[in-house]
């Protein structure tokens, strides 16, 4: 294999994040300047949007042997990651500074984490894969566990890394038997192989079941969800808010590289899996954050419940429904990242406002950011004119196009169930009057600017939602070629 | 279709967006310090919305059934999404009837709501540009689109300004609304394949189907409209609901919001699913007629007015519902006749009941009683609504049933002796709770106190009773605007679609 400098040019977006992560990590050691990190890991992700928006018409390119792939879907994807984590860093700035968690390592580390999703979802390869979900695991074990005197914090952190090392053994475990069947790593040349006629059925669907385990702990749906709602409530609200962020558009490029870039011969076997675990994460999801008395909690079984969803665009096996699977996750990351955002936004002055109880009366006490949460609540429940309608909408399309109609029903039923908690928060603030000790909403320039643009992006694209669907349908066909 | 389109912004947008415009400058308006001027925005914005809709009716043609003041234009098309407007003789009148109630709800709100001035003038002026958007879609994922946003205004109004249970009837009313129509969104999705990748309602009325998938329609159409409706015995939201909403919810639920099922009915069920319909005929009429009955007897019981005003609302759409599974043009612009009638009798009645409310803050008939001495020409309008409400002949309410009965006679003499027992309980119910309110010995200190209607209040119900009085005397305007889109919505309803 001849290595050439023009091998890089695809992965330009990754050489540069990675050489401003070493370089904020260094500066941070020696100035310990937060702010000059903060202005240098804003400068590094929109840098990184220019160079992927730079490449991104020209259409799939290759790297390092075919081992690196840029197509469409991966610019979508690693656009979208930009643009979220560059939310979560202004939306936790003055989270962390109050903490005196606002220094130099956590950008760097949150840096790396998007350097481990952007080689997720670029990879074509199963080591490159598993090299890239390593890295941005890691980097999460350490951000959880950021708050080192929160002793919650820590088990979180330790809760994660245990389940974490699991899952990548699984993943291994799976991939070393797919290695076995197929003698490859490399994921267009094992579909080629695959389709050619697979030599053992049996082993595949077994190697199958332990990467799809894997997956299902990455993604955070059930029945492999255990760990979520401990890490999003004992993380850092502001950690919190980037788990989901980002590394929810990576589990997604990861399940599309994995089950429909390398194994989709083997449709037959993994469709079912999908089908039982997305509504299982659909039934778990909606019903266990009816009873959840955090909001982070209830925020992250919502989250197990979105995934589901996602699942279920994927295991329709066609073009509608992996661009449906792909316009969810980003649309769940934009609802996401404003919801926990808020969250974040609402913990000032020595409060943490995790309970639910903390938003009652917040029509009162602020009534745009009332009115930014009642968006997003109505948008995460599916209500038009959001664009979490569209999302549903696509999805229900894709799997009433696949035959998949009882499927469609169930789904809906259980958004029924979703409504209600995502309009409990809507009573909270509109309905109850503020606790009498509720503290006074205090102004952060930045944040409440784009706060109020992610709020209103929610009903801005549900109002004229089709560029945003053309686009993610677009990038899934040219990315399928 | 591209004739179709206009080149400018046409009359439903306007009756669409008009309102929604007004709401949303009014929450920029800020807080409670600009009370004055939000209420006046808000008037305004509701009469602007109210005089665009004149020319729908001034310019409609009576002679054809297709649809009138259309717009079309691309909206998503990697769904094949379109803004599609247009309406006929059957939901034209719909749209003015919304548009007007907004301005009496504006009115009625006007002293009342004192608190979140803003907010509550927002909520009501957004939903009615969103009801207008319901009865103007033809597209399905518009009409969805308007149909579902529409609960959360009202989720708000009731949640918000409510009475003491507010919350419990906040939530009850939009979980109930949304399991209906969550299904219907599954049956849009359906016929989009079936139609060929259409979301065009109109190409929906021409889609053969099986009598299976005819079936599982009705039903996921039946629940989102049923629910709305309301019929027995998914009617019980409705009683919570009007009780704890301030009077303007009451009045815009029970005018508009409950149309829009029976609406749904005509729209969907019968032409796209008309071989199920008809196979259903007995389900629908049965339940129709247990409304009419059995929750006319409800009524009979209610101490609260608020809830004997909502059971008695369910009765009358009992009436509306057996008119259209008549398949006949009586039953059909009878239903139509008494949801429109329908529309200015219990806004009329709730807007009374409000008035006492404001002075006694009481809705038990028992505080009341002898109000006739303290307030006598506000008892002279509340006689007039609750005779309508009885279906006195002169009255719009007469002219719905009468004709529904007509048409019951029609098919089914026992049918039509069912649906003519609601003559009797509607005007025992209503006139038995007219006599213990307005009449007898002054019960209580505070109702002899009772001031008399000021102005504002009887500007608003001279102009229902006029509407009352003139739909009741001289209903054939109404009939003519209807008739050509009748027949043949009947003519649809009458052509099997089955494919085997």
């Amino acid at each position: 294999m001849n290595f050439t400098l023009s091998d890089l040019a695809p992965a330009l977006p990754e050489v540069f994040v990675l050489a401003m992560a070493c370089g904020i990590l260094l500066f941070g050691a020696l100035t310990r300047d937060s702010r000059l990190a903060h202005v240098l890991t804003l400068l590094t992700l929109l840098g990184a949007a220019a160079l992927t928006a730079f490449t991104a018409g020209s259409g799939t390119s290759h790297a390092f042997g075919g081992q690196f792939v840029d197509d469409a879907m991966a610019d979508v994807l690693k656009l979208m990651s930009y643009f979220a984590t560059l939310a979560v860093v202004v939306y936790s700035r003055a989270y962390l500074a109050e903490r005196g968690l606002w220094r130099g390592e956590f950008h760097a580390l949150t840096l790396l984490a998007l350097l481990g999703a952007m080689v997720m979802i670029s990879a074509n390869h199963f080591l490159v894969l598993y090299v890239g979900l390593e890295l941005m695991s890691l980097s999460l074990y350490a951000l959880v566990a950021f708050q080192r005197d929160s002793a919650l914090a820590t088990e979180a952190g330790m809760k994660y890394f245990v389940l974490g090392a699991l899952a990548s053994g699984l993943l291994l475990y799976g991939m070393s038997l797919i290695y076995g069947l197929t003698g490859t790593l490399e994921l267009p040349t094992m579909q080629a192989i695959l389709r050619a006629g697979a030599r053992d059925s049996l082993l595949l669907a077994f190697g199958l079941v332990f990467l799809v385990a894997g997956l299902g702990f990455k993604l955070g749906v059930a029945p492999f969800h255990m760990w979520l709602p401990d890490i999003y409530q004992g993380a850092p609200t502001a950690v919190t808010l980037f788990l989901g962020s980002a590394p929810k558009l990576a589990a997604f490029a990861f399940t599309m590289r994995l089950l429909v870039d390398g194994l989709e011969p083997a449709i037959g076997d993994w469709q079912g899996m999908l089908a039982v675990m997305a509504v299982l994460s659909l039934a778990i999801g909606n019903l266990a954050a009816i009873m959840q008395s955090n909001i982070k909690r209830m925020l992250a079984y919502s989250t197990i419940s979105h995934m589901g969803f996602v699942l279920l665009g994927v295991l329709t096996g066609s073009l509608a429904g992996y661009s449906s699977g792909l316009y969810y996750a980003i649309i769940y990351v934009l609802m996401g990242v404003g919801t926990f955002g808020l969250v974040v936004y609402l913990s000032q002055g020595g409060f943490e406002a995790d309970a639910l109880d903390d938003y009652k009366g917040l029509n009162q006490r602020h009534p745009w950011l009332a009115a930014i949460m009642a968006m997003l609540m109505f948008s995460l429940a599916g209500l038009p004119p959001f664009v979490g309608f569209y999302a549903k909408l696509y999805v229900l399309q894709a799997l009433v196009g696949a035959d998949w109609i009882w499927l469609a029903v169930v789904a809906v039923l259980f958004s029924l169930i979703g409504a209600f908690y995502y309009l409990r928060v809507v009573k909270l603030m509109y309905f109850d009057s503020p606790v009498a000790d509720a503290p006074v909403v205090a102004r952060q320039g930045g944040a409440q600017v784009l706060l109020s643009v992610n709020g209103l992006a929610v009903l801005v694209l549900g109002l004229v939602p089709q560029a945003l669907i053309a686009l993610c349908n677009q990038a899934m066909q040219l990315s399928l070629q | 279709m591209m004739e179709a389109m206009l080149s400018g912004v046409g009359l439903l947008s306007l009756a669409i967006w008009v309102p929604i415009v007004a709401g949303v400058l009014i929450l920029m308006t800020g807080g409670d310090d600009n009370r004055e001027g939000q209420r006046t925005l808000a008037l305004v914005g509701a009469i602007l919305g109210f005089l665009v809709t004149l020319p729908l009716w001034a310019g409609f043609d009576i002679g054809h059934a297709r649809m009138q003041f259309e717009e079309l234009a691309p909206w998503v098309p990697a769904f094949n999404v379109q803004y599609h407007l247009g309406v006929d003789g059957i939901s034209m009148p719909f749209v003015i009837l919304n548009s007007l109630t907004t301005v009496l709800v504006v009115l009625a709100g006007w002293q009342v709501i004192q608190a979140r001035v803003g907010q509550y003038m927002a909520a009501f002026l957004i939903q009615s540009g969103l009801l207008n958007g319901v009865f103007a879609a033809l597209d399905g994922v518009l009409f969805y689109v308007f149909f579902e946003a529409m609960l959360i205004p009202l989720y708000l109004i009731i949640g918000m300004w409510g009475g003491p249970n507010r919350i419990y009837a906040a939530i009850k009313f939009f979980l109930y609304t949304l399991l209906g129509s969550l299904l219907m969104l599954v049956a849009v999705v359906y016929l989009f394949f079936q139609s060929g990748a259409s979301f065009e309602i109109l190409a929906w009325h021409r889609v053969p189907l099986g009598m299976t998938a005819q079936v599982l329609l009705f039903v996921a159409f039946f629940f989102a409209f049923a629910v709305k409706v309301p019929m027995w015995p998914v009617h019980t939201w409705l009683p919570d609901a009007h009780v704890e909403a301030p009077t303007g919810g009451s009045v815009v639920l029970a005018a508009i919001t409950l149309k829009v099922g029976a609406y749904g009915f005509l729209r969907f069920i019968l032409p796209i699913v008309p071989d199920a319909a008809h196979e259903l005929t007995w389900l629908m009429v049965t339940l129709s007629l247990i409304a009419v009955v059995y929750i006319g007897l409800v009524a009979l019981v209610q101490n609260d007015m608020k809830k004997l005003i909502a059971y008695s609302s369910i009765a009358h759409m009992g009436f509306v519902t057996l008119g259209f599974f008549l398949y006949n043009p009586l039953g059909i612009e009878g239903g139509l006749i008494q949801m429109i009638s329908h529309g200015f009798v219990s806004a009329a009645l709730f807007l009374c009941i409000g008035i006492m409310y404001d002075r006694v803050h009481s809705r038990q008939i028992a505080d009341y009683g002898g109000v006739v001495n303290s307030m006598p020409r506000f008892a002279a309008f509340f006689m007039l609504f609750s005779m309508a409400n009885a279906g006195l002949p002169g009255t719009s309410g007469f002219v719905g049933e009468f004709m529904v009965v007509l048409g019951a006679m029609q098919e089914n003499f026992w049918w039509a002796f069912f649906a003519a027992t609601s003559l009797i309980t509607g005007a025992a119910y209503s006139l038995w709770m007219y006599k213990r309110v307005v009449f007898g010995k002054v019960a209580h200190a505070q109702v002899a106190g009772m001031p008399d209607l000021d102005s504002r209040e009887f500007l608003v119900l001279l102009l229902l009773a006029l509407l009352v009085l003139g739909m009741g005397l001289y209903p054939a305007p109404l009939t003519e605007v209807m008739h050509a889109s009748v027949n043949n919505l009947l003519d649809h309803a009458a052509q099997s679609k089955l494919v085997y």
